[in-house]
């Protein structure tokens, strides 16, 4: 029998406001514990929210990043639990009208482009925070509580663990595109559930949804994803089913653990939240917002290909991440040059970061230091083996290009007559090659060159080398 | 001169001649609070040295000629589910008997701006829920005007300190008539204004959609200054009105002339039993109005006999969440005995709500849980919405309605706070008032067996102005 994976993410994303949703606290992460809070994010009683005006409308950016359609009407809802860290025994969030409808993100799938589409994005209120003690106490902070968040819903069209991965990783580039969240899994800015089950689509035989949470980084809700994938068929192989549960992710063993099991859907007895009079949105401020909206990655991979003449492919890894794509426009327009900075990028310092795993923003590289070392080469006084050497240097010691070419005397020699003495050195010691490559075997060419490089310890110009070395053969 | 027997407008004008001074003032009332306090339990906490102190202040500005607030160094209490910085708010709850808040509600900060001085805290039925006072859990509040029976509710504390003239004006909430009911029972003016005149911020909900705060006084002139006070545009209340104020009143000028008067036929229907003789009083007194030129007219409003019903279920499914943040967690009343944290919070709640309060949390859940939502709540909204059209067709053509404000007499103690559906029924003519947001007042007519009754004057939404004309005409002409 063959399965089908049917994944859907529900993404918790924290808007960076200047504000809290509902009141005038300093939304910040990392403030000393209960600094930030006041009566309304307390839930002193009596004390009322009143909408930030920014949630709302980076909320909207993101509605607008993501393809979907806006409602004009932002209804509230009182959602009712109790928990340590939950203020007012209700989350205020909205449940049958979300703020965002529908919507899509393209990934590049291993099957080419793939759109996957969203139910919903609404906006709620975060939590608090709890902190169990060693002692056995639990402390609460509640700097977080009410910091604005979306929660974005897909639907189920995610079939794999390298689709979630991809879109996740769009999803955050996106969001940081447009600035609305730093996205920062490990602060709790970017928080994601799993909801997975396999479907034999032949047989009509689906197992059951399980919800997948403790999801920390990208790496466990693809694990959390393979490990829940192999449990599903397993058990339906072997005649039986999964149960409607929660489970839970355990970073150190990859494997998931029941929580809890779902007998029925929870009521949180959704109410309309008068407290916040329905807020209409005029389509002027839409508009506005939209016309404000910084360029999406999409958008800016079309501009890359148009202007600058790159492969789509190049366009696409460019555009990746908005440093990225900042760093290739800014060294593009220093050094004049559009493609030699593409390839540059492409290579070197992707490789780097990849070898790294860092951000192109943590390596000891600014697109002015390497615009200055590709000025070297563009100008012809390094060649293009130097320069892969000088860069190593340049990120391992934080020095300029200039300094180390200096320091190394690495500037090409492209004087003639100094280049006719060691040529002619060259042809002297290697009569044989010469015969060669009279005789047809080209390869012989590539040996002297070499041989030239070896003498000027890699200075040498090689195309004023190689002109020369051509010249003094047929002249022969 | 009996200081405390003077209205409160009577009083301003002493005080700002230099006549009388605020400590004067404030020390009358507070010995009047000393002389008649231990029997009627009007207040559940006295601030009487930080109010001495406040009045001295006041009394400081006016000696050096400085400009004073509206309420110019009177004394006001404060329904106590209204916040007071430093001073003990308790909602007449065990669940809040020991909480003193960090903050000040808005009104509170309009009063002090006002020049009001805070006297201290009134008493009122647990978190807002009863009509009698009788749940509070510092015992209930005597009527002044006769101590066998109740003073009403939940603002029965507020209601009673200015029947018993302990206080020159006061605060009290309503969200189905906890201001009207008292008022006529304690033979007091008492004002609802419409939803969203006055800031709720600091102010513990009951029904969020449905609270107001409003106020009580001696008569007409004395409410209007209080409002005054207090109404406005508040940034910390998204429900405010940023549109509507206050408008100000010539009460030199004000004639119940060519006033179109509206009676709904369904208050016919929905009369209750013994109600006869205070229906006499109300057809009586609708004569001051049409002597004094004024229109009556029977108009429809069908929808009004699901008032009670509808308002039951909103009220209780708000209560049920406004009132789900009293847990134990981080203020309020806990359990000494709990083993797990589901323990903790039904163990703080079962002990720190009254049982009026449980009753109404249930009720509240059982409407907006799964199955039951659609058939109660939603359908209670929708009800609400026709209720607030048939007023709105109303007052197309009219300027108040007028009812009754209160069907039964002020009861004694313990008669039907066993019977709650009895207790529900009182507020018939009240509550659909608060579901369609509009302003009303009640206004002393007459006594039934030496009972205070009160007569209900109801406008559109923001028509304060066309509510104290209609008000202040009235009491003018019935002396």
């Amino acid at each position: 029998m063959s399965y089908k994976t049917l994944v859907g993410l529900e993404i918790h994303v924290e808007l960076m406001t200047e504000r809290k949703m509902f009141c005038n606290c300093k939304n910040e992460f990392g403030a000393m514990p209960n600094t930030n809070v006041c009566p309304v994010c307390l839930g002193l009683p009596g004390a009322l929210p009143v909408m930030d005006k920014e949630a709302v409308e980076y909320a909207i950016m993101a509605g607008i990043a993501f393809n979907c359609e806006i409602d004009r009407t932002i209804i509230m809802d009182r959602k009712s639990y109790f928990y340590p860290d939950l203020t007012k025994g209700y989350q205020i969030s909205q449940s049958d009208f979300p703020l965002c409808k529908g919507g899509f993100l393209e990934i590049d799938s291993e099957e080419g482009a793939k759109k996957i589409r969203l139910e919903r994005i609404h906006i709620e209120e975060d939590t608090g925070k709890q902190i169990h003690t060693d002692n056995g106490t639990t402390l609460l902070d509640f700097n977080r509580s009410g910091v604005p968040l979306i929660e974005i819903v897909t639907k189920p069209d995610i079939n794999s663990a390298e689709e979630a991965r991809l879109f996740l990783e769009k999803l955050k580039n996106t969001i940081k595109y447009i600035g609305v969240s730093d996205v920062k899994m490990e602060e709790g800015s970017l928080r994601c559930d799993v909801n997975i089950n396999v479907i034999d689509e032949e047989n009509n035989i689906k197992s059951n949804i399980s919800e997948i949470k403790n999801l920390n980084s990208f790496k466990s809700v693809v694990k959390a994803i393979e490990y829940e994938e192999k449990r599903h068929i397993e058990l339906l192989n072997s005649g039986k089913n999964t149960e409607k549960e929660t489970r839970r992710f355990n970073e150190l063993t990859g494997e998931t653990i029941l929580m809890r099991k779902k007998f029925q859907a929870s009521d949180y007895r959704y109410q309309f939240e008068g407290d916040l009079t329905p807020i209409h949105l005029s389509d002027d401020w839409i508009k506005q917002i939209e016309s404000s909206m910084p360029e999406l990655p999409d958008q800016k991979k079309k501009r890359f290909i148009e202007q600058y003449k790159i492969t789509e492919y190049d366009a696409s890894v460019l555009t990746q991440s908005k440093e990225l794509s900042i760093f290739y426009e800014e060294l593009a327009s220093l050094i004049g040059d559009s493609k030699l900075a593409a390839n540059w990028i492409m290579t070197d310092v992707l490789r780097r970061l990849k070898e790294e795993d860092k951000e192109i923003s943590e390596l000891n590289l600014t697109a002015q230091s390497l615009a200055e070392l590709l000025n070297f080469v563009k100008s012809g006084k390094i060649n293009n083996n130097t320069a892969k050497k000088v860069l190593r240097e340049m990120l391992e010691t934080n020095e300029t290009a200039t300094s180390i070419i200096e320091k190394h005397g690495l500037i090409q020699i492209s004087d003639e007559d100094e280049l006719e003495r060691i040529i002619d050195e060259v042809i002297s010691e290697n009569q044989q090659s010469i015969e060669d490559f009279k005789n047809g075997k080209d390869r012989a060419l590539g040996f002297l060159m070499g041989q030239i490089m070896k003498k000027t310890k890699g200075k040498a110009n090689p195309n004023t080398a190689n002109k020369i070395l051509i010249d003094k053969i047929n002249g022969n | 001169m009996d200081i405390t027997s003077l209205k409160s407008w009577e009083l301003r004008e002493k005080i700002l001649k230099k006549e009388i001074s605020s400590y004067e003032v404030t020390e009358a009332f507070l010995e009047k609070i000393d002389e008649v306090e231990d029997e009627i339990n009007a207040f559940i906490t006295i601030d009487a040295e930080r109010a001495l102190e406040s009045a001295k202040i006041v009394d400081q500005k006016i000696m050096e000629g400085k400009k004073v607030g509206i309420l110019a160094g009177l004394p006001v209490a404060i329904k106590d589910n209204i916040m007071t910085k430093n001073l003990r708010t308790t909602c007449a709850s065990k669940m809040l008997e020991h909480y003193v808040p960090p903050y000040n509600a808005t009104v509170i900060e309009k009063i002090r701006i006002e020049d009001g001085i805070i006297i201290g805290k009134a008493n009122m039925d647990e978190f807002a829920m009863g009509g009698s006072t009788e749940t509070s859990y510092f015992g209930p509040t005597k009527n002044p005007r006769n101590k066998s029976v109740v003073a009403g509710g939940s603002s029965g504390g507020s209601a009673a300190a200015i029947a018993a003239q302990e206080a020159a004006f006061s605060l009290g909430t309503d969200t189905g008539g906890s201001i009207r009911q008292p008022a006529s029972y304690c033979g007091v003016v008492g004002v609802k204004p419409t939803y969203g005149l006055v800031s709720r911020y600091g102010v513990v909900p009951m029904s969020n959609s449905l609270d107001q705060v409003g106020v009580f006084g001696k008569d007409v002139k004395d409410a209007y200054i209080a409002l005054k006070s207090i109404a406005g545009f508040d940034p910390l209340d998204a429900t405010s009105s940023k549109k509507y104020s206050l408008e100000d009143i010539n009460f030199e000028e004000i004639s119940l002339k060519g006033l179109r008067i509206a009676l709904p036929k369904e208050y016919d229907e929905l009369r209750v039993e013994g109600d006869q003789k205070i229906r006499e009083i109300f057809e009586n007194k609708l004569r001051v109005f049409e002597n004094n030129g004024a229109i009556i007219e029977y108009v429809s409003l069908p929808y009004l006999k699901y008032a009670l019903e509808t308002y039951y279920l909103i009220s209780t499914a708000e209560v049920s969440t406004n009132l789900s943040r009293f847990d134990g967690i981080r203020y309020g009343h806990r359990a000494l005995e709990y083993n797990t944290l589901d323990e903790l919070y039904i163990n703080s709640r079962t002990e720190g709500f009254g049982e009026e309060t449980k009753r109404r949390i249930m009720m509240g859940t059982y409407a907006l849980s799964q199955g039951y939502k659609d058939e109660h709540y939603k359908k209670a909204l929708k009800i609400r919405t026709l209720i607030k059209d048939d007023y709105d067709r109303v007052f197309q053509n009219f300027d108040v309605i007028l009812s009754v404000t209160s069907p039964i007499l002020p009861f004694p103690f313990d008669s039907v706070i066993n019977s709650p559906v009895d207790m529900y029924k009182a507020d018939t003519y009240t509550v659909p008032v608060n579901l369609a947001g509009l302003c009303a007042i009640s206004v002393p007519m007459g006594e039934v067996d030496n009972l205070p009754v009160g007569l209900q004057i109801t406008a559109n939404r923001f028509n304060e102005k066309k509510l104290f004309t209609a008000a202040y005409g009235y009491e003018r002409s019935a002396k």
